[in-house]
């Protein structure tokens, strides 16, 4: 982020010039246009929204385990009128925010906003995104969604507590959750910020990763992360015009009364709901045709990283590029006409439900090649086990059990009886957490040294690993088994039905796990404050990787290169005959008279 | 460490085949199911569990196999260098395809039992209506019509007879509800604004728990109802006697209830 570097590219996009030298502390940290410190400060928010995200999980574990009793230390302070247990109405903002936070302010920014932000341009060799200030804006973008949603948590009646999904009526209707108006209405507006912020950045990286190659970097050299981050721009460029409508419609039916979503002759809590003349199950379509895809948005690029990190330490090219490639592809076709499995139950057409369970089906079939193509490329290799290797292959390993627990609620019968039950909270959190966020603990450890020019610690990082990956599974395994019998989601005492009485012990191991992987991530943070300003200094290329942003010195100065990057193959050649070393980075240019070197063009 | 590493990776598929095999025999498993295509959803249930299992354990056991075998401090085998197989791509493009589509088949029968072959010519056992947080019932009276002066009013206890179709008719006064008979196999949401026919056939007597399993608002979790399945001529009497009851006071249940939150 100095701008020493600077004099050695100056044929280099004009736009650099006009910020690179006289750039103050205020342009070059805060309102930067410079796409690493723009990744680099949704990185940190993204983090420390990830504790927020975090504890309010742990709260609602405390309630599953022990239910109405005084939450240590926090429960005195914050309900004292209650003798510090958690209120029905608490526990419903509870997980409604863990997972609005986890999902809007943590995975799809911390991908596309952290990851996308700081690697495309250095990936494909460019000196920085297409649209800088659009950049920046979509980073300045966050704030007023953070802001949404921190005064939501203090307005009368608290945050939105219709579960992140906000299905009216009772997320529209006033009276249906007394006191709820502005917290709800936060909400909305809350999530029509991070659907812009979403799109500028969208717009930018499609634009960047199609222009702005390097000579050389054809479509197929990109490296896979950056095919996940193009395919997850698509999806959002595409999906999110729908969630923003939706959203809109809402606010509307809130504040004005519209009745988008309100059926006639709706009598909420002895209160009339006003003329309706909507529909309920519109808002699911709205809803779920923007979400369903958004599921990919929170994978695919993590998908990309564990593709690279995986291929760097198994000293091995990827096994099958190209079906990967088309995988991810096919999983954003696919991903447009899979909503409605979320909607088995709703009271749509359950012909229709059978149409959305055949497409369904196949969906799991790209994800069944990519992990297929992950064994492959660890099969015959020289596996170094690094920790961000092993978050990598956790995210395999994870990915196979949630890839796998999808097939039975995609099987609509089945999900006649686990729909809304424990399953599918297992289900998602081993797609999200032991998947995506897995991956994404993978893709800091690995780029951390080329974000900042420092090695984390290695040895904290396997402890870090070994306790999240136990705690991990310790806490949501068990969770199938609490689905298979019945036991919903969402409730805050589910025993006192006489069907669920007995899991109670089971929920008690859960939260303790859950309380444990909360504690390991104390580690992370240590490490990572740590590592800093303490760490060891590393040089370009520390885990002796091929793609181009380890051509770049570390930290990458404004502009990112001082050479201009030629490209002459794909980032997955380790272990190449051509060289003596095992890898052969994506600029070096082939040995004289090879004959291998592959036409050097302009994309 | 790279073995040990390799094992904490293998500990997933043994744990994870492990709690799935102690489960069922201590009490952690599907409540007993008491309805007649309940077996079709059970039988799915278990045919996807030995699929994805065998799945799970050959693709987790080769994951555990790589890194035990080609960990770079112990191995001595130089790097096998490939972009990959056309012929490995295609068969496993094909067999989870095949094998996606025949579950994809196999599974549209029970589907349209349950959701899609509603009994015909069949008046409704029971018009259930939910509302936040309790579950209205209103039973044809002597007459065996709904909507007419005799019909019965009740609240949250809902009684059927055993080894008959069912026919309920699903409503929602306010919100989205989810009317979930865990034991009989049945979920379908309460949507305002629809009318929603559920029929299922109970298979043995007892009592049993209505939950709701979509969120409907702070009191969700006590919006709780019973299930009571009792022989034909046991639910007659009972009928009879709440219908007598209600004639007598002529105050039709729905105004006692209107203050009960």
């Amino acid at each position: 982020m100095s701008s020493t570097t600077f004099g050695a590219h100056a044929h280099e996009a004009g736009h650099a010039h006009e910020h690179g030298h006289s750039a103050g502390f205020l342009r070059t940290y805060v309102f930067s246009l410079d796409h690493k410190v723009i990744g680099i400060q949704f990185l940190f928010s993204t983090l420390l929204w990830f504790v927020v995200g975090g504890l309010l999980a742990l709260a609602v574990r405390w309630q599953l385990a022990w239910p109405w009793t005084s939450m240590p230390f926090v429960g005195p302070r914050l309900f004292a009128g209650e003798g510090g247990q958690i209120s029905p109405e608490f526990y419903t903002m509870l997980f409604t925010m863990h997972a609005s936070v986890m999902i809007f302010f943590v995975i799809i920014p911390i991908l596309a906003g952290a990851f996308g932000n700081f690697l495309i341009p250095l990936m494909i060799g460019a000196d920085d995104m297409a649209f800088p200030t659009l950049n920046m804006l979509s980073y300045w973008f966050m704030w007023p969604a953070f802001a949404c949603m921190i005064m939501s948590f203090f307005v009368p009646g608290g945050a939105g507590a219709s579960g992140w999904t906000a299905y009216p009526p009772l997320s529209a209707v006033e009276s249906a959750a007394p006191g709820s108006m502005n917290g709800q209405t936060l909400w909305l507006l809350g999530l029509i910020f991070v659907g812009i912020s979403s799109m500028m950045g969208s717009v930018n990286y499609m634009t960047t990763i199609i222009q702005m190659r390097a000579p050389g970097m054809t479509m197929f050299r990109l490296p896979m992360t950056i095919w996940g981050m193009f395919i997850t721009a698509v999806l959002q460029a595409f999906a999110l015009p729908v969630l923003t409508a939706a959203l809109f419609m809402q606010v509307l039916d809130r504040v004005l009364g519209t009745g988008f979503f309100i059926p006639e002759g709706l009598v909420v809590n002895n209160v009339s709901a006003g003329a309706g003349g909507g529909q309920p199950l519109l808002w699911q379509h709205l809803f779920w045709f923007y979400s369903h895809p958004a599921v990919y948005i929170m994978i695919l690029p993590a998908m990309g990283m564990v593709s690279d990190i995986i291929s760097c330490f198994a000293r091995k090219p990827l096994f099958g590029y190209k079906p990967m490639v088309y995988s991810i592809s096919g999983i954003a076709g696919l991903g447009f006409i899979v909503w409605g499995h979320h909607m088995f139950m709703s009271g749509m057409n359950p012909a229709l439900g059978m149409t959305f369970m055949v497409s369904t089906m196949m969906i799991a079939l790209p994800s069944a090649v990519k992990t297929f193509n992950w064994l492959g490329t660890i099969w015959g290799g020289k596996i170094q086990f690094t920790t961000p290797m092993l978050f990598a292959l956790s995210f395999v390993s994870m990915f196979i059990i949630g890839g796998l627990s999808g097939i039975f609620m995609a099987a609509t019968p089945v999900d006649i009886f686990i729909h809304d039950t424990y399953f599918i909270v297992a289900h998602i959190h081993y797609v999200l957490f032991g998947g995506t966020a897995f991956g994404v603990f993978g893709g800091i450890y690995f780029w951390f040294p080329k974000m900042f020019g420092r090695m984390m610690n290695e040895f904290w990082g396997k402890v870090h690993f070994a306790l999240s990956f136990i705690f991990f599974n310790g806490t949501f395994y068990a969770m199938h088994i609490l689905g298979a019998g019945g036991f919903p989601r969402r409730l805050a005492d589910p025993y006192h039905y006489d069907t669920f009485n007995h899991l109670q012990g089971m929920n008690q191991f859960i939260t303790i796990c859950a309380l444990g992987m909360g504690a390991a991530q104390i580690i992370f943070a240590v490490n990572f404050v740590y590592s800093l300003f303490l760490g060891p200094k590393c040089g370009r290329n520390p885990w002796h990787a091929n793609s181009l942003e380890w051509f770049a010195p570390s930290p990458p100065g404004h502009g990112n290169f001082d050479v201009q990057p030629v490209v002459y193959r794909g980032p997955y050649e380790y272990g190449s005959p051509e060289v003596d070393i095992d890898y052969y980075p994506q600029t070096q240019p082939p040995p004289e008279g090879s004959g291998g070197a592959v036409a050097v063009g302009h994309h | 460490m790279g073995k040990l590493w390799s094992l904490l990776f293998l500990l997933v598929p043994v744990l994870g085949v492990g709690l799935f095999l102690w489960a069922p025999s201590n009490g952690y498993w599907l409540p007993r199911d008491i309805s007649k295509h309940g077996w079709q959803i059970d039988h799915l249930f278990n045919f996807i569990l030995v699929l994805t299992g065998l799945v799970f354990v050959a693709t987790e056991g080769l994951l555990f196999w790589f890194l035990w075998r080609y960990d770079a401090k112990t191995s001595s085998t130089p790097v096998k260098y490939t972009h990959g197989s056309h012929n490995l791509e295609v068969i496993w493009t094909i067999l989870p395809a095949a094998t996606l589509l025949f579950i994809a088949i196999y599974q549209m029968n029970a589907w349209a039992d349950v959701k899609m072959r509603k009994p015909k010519d069949m008046p409704p056992t029971v018009e259930v209506t939910a509302r936040q947080f309790e579950w209205r019932l209103r039973y044809p009276g002597p007459d065996g019509k709904l909507g007419t002066i005799d019909d019965v009013h009740h609240v949250n206890d809902l009684h059927i007879p055993v080894d008959e179709e069912v026919l309920v008719e699903l409503k929602s006064m306010d919100v989205l509800h989810d009317f979930f008979l865990p034991n009989l196999r049945i979920k379908q949401d309460a949507v305002p604004g629809m009318t929603i026919p559920v029929w299922f056939r109970a298979t043995d007597v007892g009592t049993y728990d209505l939950v709701c399993a979509e969120l409907c608002g702070w009191g969700h979790y006590k919006m709780k109802g019973r299930l009571t399945i009792e022989s034909r001529a046991q639910f007659d009497q009972w009928l009879a006697k709440m219908g007598e009851a209600e004639q007598a006071t002529q105050e039709p249940a729905e105004e006692e209830s209107e203050d009960s939150e």
